[in-house]
This record gives structure tokens, C-alpha cells and sequence, in this order.
């Protein structure tokens, strides 16, 4: 600690999930909490594919979902390999999704869902400081001991860092590395009006819930990444996510493959009459456990995205979660070290003991090889080729005769891959699970 | 859909811009065209171009997503930083 008197008890810079988690935490535990937030309101800076689960925000504020401004429950999932001009879909429907809250995945907006989580903050007697950028961390011997934002200083206990992807503070302390091509993704989104009613009509849904459909191939032409719809109240969200160390694997940009992927035969009906209402860019820790950074120092803590806590399966994306159980978990390591009247990385270690008996760090260490084989050119091109092959195979009729079910698989195979290739393949996917 | 312009999807969203102070400086003389590709084809707002070999910049419509420091920080990307408090985009919607 500081010799100079302490503004706050604590300084949190971000208002998004994890920042907005730590500091209700906080502030219901008494502690006078400076919320720091750049843009002009609490989420305007953020933005997600996107499907929060709920799960760790159930653990601060219970049935958050009832008073909450979610779009959509989500109650339908499905997963897609796409060519240019077919689709082969999983879809999956059940009443064991979203059946309570604890399992219940919901669409969210951000500029919507992070300004509620605020106000709750706020409620908790958190100070939200909005339109201020933090520029510098303050460093004493050593500590840190507060931040800067345009020259002036603001002093405090302990500093939490919960300002997203590009965490340029954590970088400057040397906490984190610059972050490089293969780590990260960069999504690109547009919020398209239609109405509730021809949302649930075209998706099949009843009211208030809603699909949450991922989809691999021709979104990126075989490059790593994928393509997103989710289903809001009456928008829906459709986006590109690009892997940064794949760009230049095709000529098409980032850009032109989100509106290719609108135009694709299996999305396109969906979208007919929409109107788009915004557009949105922003980058996706991908790398999950090995991108991880020093996760606190005398003073400081780093959490949600700034800490690269998030997972992505193919077939389900997670950062929001993990986000929220970050913040939640740091404050709570925050209030043992505000106890013992000690801040020091010594006592702060208690966040990263608490983050590791939690599912953010064993999911992340589950699937640590996840990150791997979303590197693998086999899933994003010749898979869905492949598997496009096969089911025309299945499907089309013509009259001419067939060479059966298991000689046509072994020459959709035999054409795309060779048997080494083939090993190495499953050989990846067994690592990765 | 109707296709829109990257302008038109643009101005469908919420900026304030700060036109003294820009938060990205680009070298534009950087003459490694696999470099200027790679941030053409990924910036999601399009805001790198590079039309008969001529490469340009803007930052006004920079959705902040931090792409081109990743890509090509000390090389075409000089400088990054987040703008200023209450400057930049704002989601309406997120």
C-alpha cells in the first residue's frame, strides 16, 4: 500500500462483464469501488456473438434472468458445414436445454446487457465513472497503487483489471505479451431487424426462445474461423470470426465474407426483408489456456477477457461465463486481502487458487488442445467438403446406379485425404478431447 | 438482403470523432504489399485500402477491435491506442 490516502478501496477499470461482476461483489461487501469505463455508458465498447451462460452470473445475482434485459433463451442449438452452395446441419432441440436457471443460456446484446449490470452496480453503491479512459497504471516500488487518466492520478488499495481483449494496461505492467495473430480472432457482426414474430416463424420458435447456430466452411472459404447466427428478441446477430494468423489465406476480406455468408442459400432465407441497425468489430481470445497471463501482482489483479478466459469448442463459444466468474472470483480475493489489510501478489495469489478450483481453469485445461486443432486446415475445408460430398451421395437420386453407402464414404475419403493424413487427423481430435 | 457498402453499414452506427487526435498512427511509405494484404483484407471496417497501388488509412469509422496492432504492430501499424474516454464508436446495440 501507498503512503498517499487511497480514493477508493478499490479502482476497477472496465464496465463490462468481469469489471462490473467484481465490483457489485465489492461494493456489497462494503468496500468504496471506482468503476472506470471508456465509453459513454457501460457496454458501448462491447460486443459478442452472442449467448451468455448463465451460470456464473446466477451466483451474484440469483434469477438475474427475470429482470434482466435478455433477448432470447435459447432453446434450440445447431451446427453447420457449409460449401458454397450446401449445408449439412446438426440440429439439436430438447427440453434439457435451458431447462433451469443454472443450465439456461440466453441471446444477450452488450451495449443492452453490460448497462443493467451497471446500473446493478451502481445499485451496490459501486461509483460507475464513465467516458474515462484509463491511460497508465500508477507503480509505487514496485506496486501498483493506482491509475492515470489525463494526468491525474486516482489512488487505491488494489486495482482490477478488466479492460478487455486489447488490455493495453496489463501489457504496459509486462503482465501480459502483445497478443499475436494465432491467439486472437477478429469478428465482425451486423444486428439485423426483422420482427419477433418472423423470427420465431423462420427459426421455428416459440416465444422468447431462441437458436444459437454456428458454422464452419464456406463462411471463411476454408479458413479458420467460422460463421454465427443468433437469434434476438427481434434482431438477429450474424457474423464472421477470422482466426488473425489464417487472414490471406483467401483473397476475400473480412468484410465480403460476412456478406457472402448472408447470401449463402441456407442463411439467406432467414435474413429476406431485414434491416440491418448496426455493425460491429472486435477481437476473440482464442488460444484459451496458453495465452493466459500473470494473472496478479502486488496490487493488481487481470480478469475476463484481458486474461484470455475464453474457450471455443466449434461447436460452442465461451468467454462471457468465464468473464463473470473472473470478476466475481478476483473480488472475492480482493475482500481476503482487504481483511487482512495486506494487497500484496503474495495474498492476491489467492485469486489465482480460487480461479483454478473453479470450472474456468479446469475447462480451460480440458480443452487445451481445442486451440490446436481449430488450426487444422482439414476442419474448416476439407471436412465440409468432404462431408457435403457424402450426404449428396445419400441424398440425390438420379437413376444411375449407386456404388453403395460405404464405397461411396471410402472414395469421398480417399479423394481428399490420404491415410496418413487421416491418422494424423484423428489423432488431433482424440488429443483435443 | 439488399448488399450494403461498408460506408452504408458504417453510418448506421453511433461515432464520436476526435478529428485532431487520431489513436492509430500508420506508416504509409511501408511499401511489403503481403503486409498492406493482410490488413485489407482483415480490418472489419475497411479502414486500410490499397487501390492501384496506392495505400491510404483512415481511422474515422475504426470500429477499436485492435486487429491491425495484432497483425502489424512496429511494421505498417506505428502506433495504437484506445481513443480517448467517451471518443470512438458506441454500440447501441453490442
Amino acid at each position: 500500500m501507498s503512503m498517499r490516502e487511497p480514493d477508493a478501496d478499490v479502482i476497477i477499470v472496465g464496465g463490462g462483464l468481469a469489471g462490473c461482476s467484481a465490483a457489485i461483489v465489492l461494493a456489497r461487501a462494503g468496500l468504496t469501488v471506482f468503476l472506470m469505463e471508456r465509453g459513454d455508458e457501460c457496454g458501448n465498447k462491447n460486443m459478442t456473438g452472442g449467448r451468455l451462460y448463465g451460470h456464473s452470473l446466477e451466483k451474484i445475482i440469483p434469477d438475474f434472468a427475470k429482470e434482466a434485459p435478455i433477448e432470447r433463451i435459447v432453446k434450440h442449438e445447431k451446427i453447420s458445414l457449409m460449401t458454397e452452395d450446401g449445408s449439412l446441419d446438426i440440429g439439436y432441440q430438447s427440453g434439457k436445454l435451458s431447462s433451469s436457471p443454472e443450465n439456461a443460456s440466453y441471446t444477450v446484446l452488450r451495449a443492452k446487457f453490460d448497462a443493467w449490470l451497471a446500473e446493478k452496480a451502481m445499485e451496490a453503491g459501486v461509483e460507475v465513472i464513465p467516458g474515462i479512459k484509463v491511460d497508465h497504471i500508477v507503480v509505487e516500488d514496485g506496486k501498483v497503487i493506482g491509475i492515470e487518466s489525463d494526468g491525474e492520478e486516482m489512488i487505491a488499495n488494489c486495482v482490477i483489471l478488466a479492460d478487455g481483449v486489447n488490455s493495453l494496461l496489463a501489457q504496459e505492467l509486462g503482465m501480459k505479451k502483445e497478443l499475436e495473430p494465432n491467439q486472437v480472432a477478429v469478428g465482425a457482426k451486423e444486428t439485423i431487424r426483422l420482427s419477433e414474430s418472423i423470427i420465431n416463424e423462420r427459426f421455428g420458435l416459440k416465444e422468447n426462445e431462441g437458436t444459437a447456430w454456428l458454422s464452419a466452411g464456406d463462411p471463411t472459404l476454408g479458413g479458420f474461423g467460422g460463421g454465427f447466427i443468433y437469434t434476438n428478441k427481434d434482431t438477429v446477430s450474424i457474423g464472421i470470426v477470422a482466426t488473425l494468423s489464417d487472414i490471406g489465406y483467401t483473397d476475400v476480406s473480412v468484410p465480403e465474407m460476412l456478406d457472402r455468408f448472408k447470401e449463402h442459400p441456407s442463411v439467406a432465407p432467414y435474413l429476406e426483408g431485414g434491416e440491418v441497425i448496426e455493425y460491429s468489430g472486435h477481437l476473440v481470445p482464442e488460444e484459451g489456456m496458453a495465452m493466459v497471463p500473470e494473472l496478479y501482482r502486488d496490487g493488481v489483479l487481470v480478469t475476463g477477457d484481458a486474461a484470455g478466459l475464453c474457450i471455443n469448442l466449434g461447436y460452442t463459444v465461451r468467454g462471457m461465463d468465464f468473464a463473470i466468474e473472473s470478476g466475481r472470483l478476483a473480488a472475492e480475493a480482493v475482500l481476503r486481502a482487504n481483511e487482512i489489510g495486506d494487497f500484496s501478489a503474495n495474498t492476491l495469489s489467492y485469486y489465482e487458487t480460487l480461479l483454478k478450483n473453479s470450472f474456468v481453469m479446469k475447462d480451460l485445461d480440458e480443452y487445451k488442445g481445442f486451440p490446436t486443432l481449430l488450426t487444422k486446415r482439414a476442419i474448416f475445408k476439407d471436412l465440409p467438403e468432404m462431408v457435403d460430398d457424402i450426404a449428396a451421395k445419400l441424398f440425390v437420386v438420379d437413376g444411375k446406379p449407386n456404388s453403395g453407402l460405404i464405397m461411396g464414404i471410402v472414395e469421398s475419403l480417399a479423394q481428399r485425404t490420404s491415410a496418413r493424413e487421416l491418422v494424423d487427423f484423428i489423432t488431433i481430435l482424440l488429443e483435443a478431447f | 438482403m439488399k448488399k450494403m457498402s461498408i460506408d452504408d453499414k458504417l453510418a448506421l452506427d453511433l461515432f464520436r470523432t476526435d478529428e485532431e487526435h487520431p489513436h492509430i498512427i500508420v506508416d504509409l511509405d511501408y511499401k511489403d504489399e503481403e503486409e498492406i494484404r493482410k490488413l485489407v483484407l482483415a480490418c472489419p471496417a475497411k479502414c486500410y485500402k490499397y487501390d492501384e497501388g496506392i495505400f491510404s488509412f483512415s481511422y474515422l469509422g475504426c470500429l477499436e477491435c485492435g486487429t491491425c496492432r495484432v497483425l502489424s504492430r512496429d511494421k505498417i501499424v506505428k502506433e495504437w491506442n484506445h481513443p480517448h474516454g467517451e471518443i470512438g464508436v458506441q454500440y447501441r446495440q453490442g
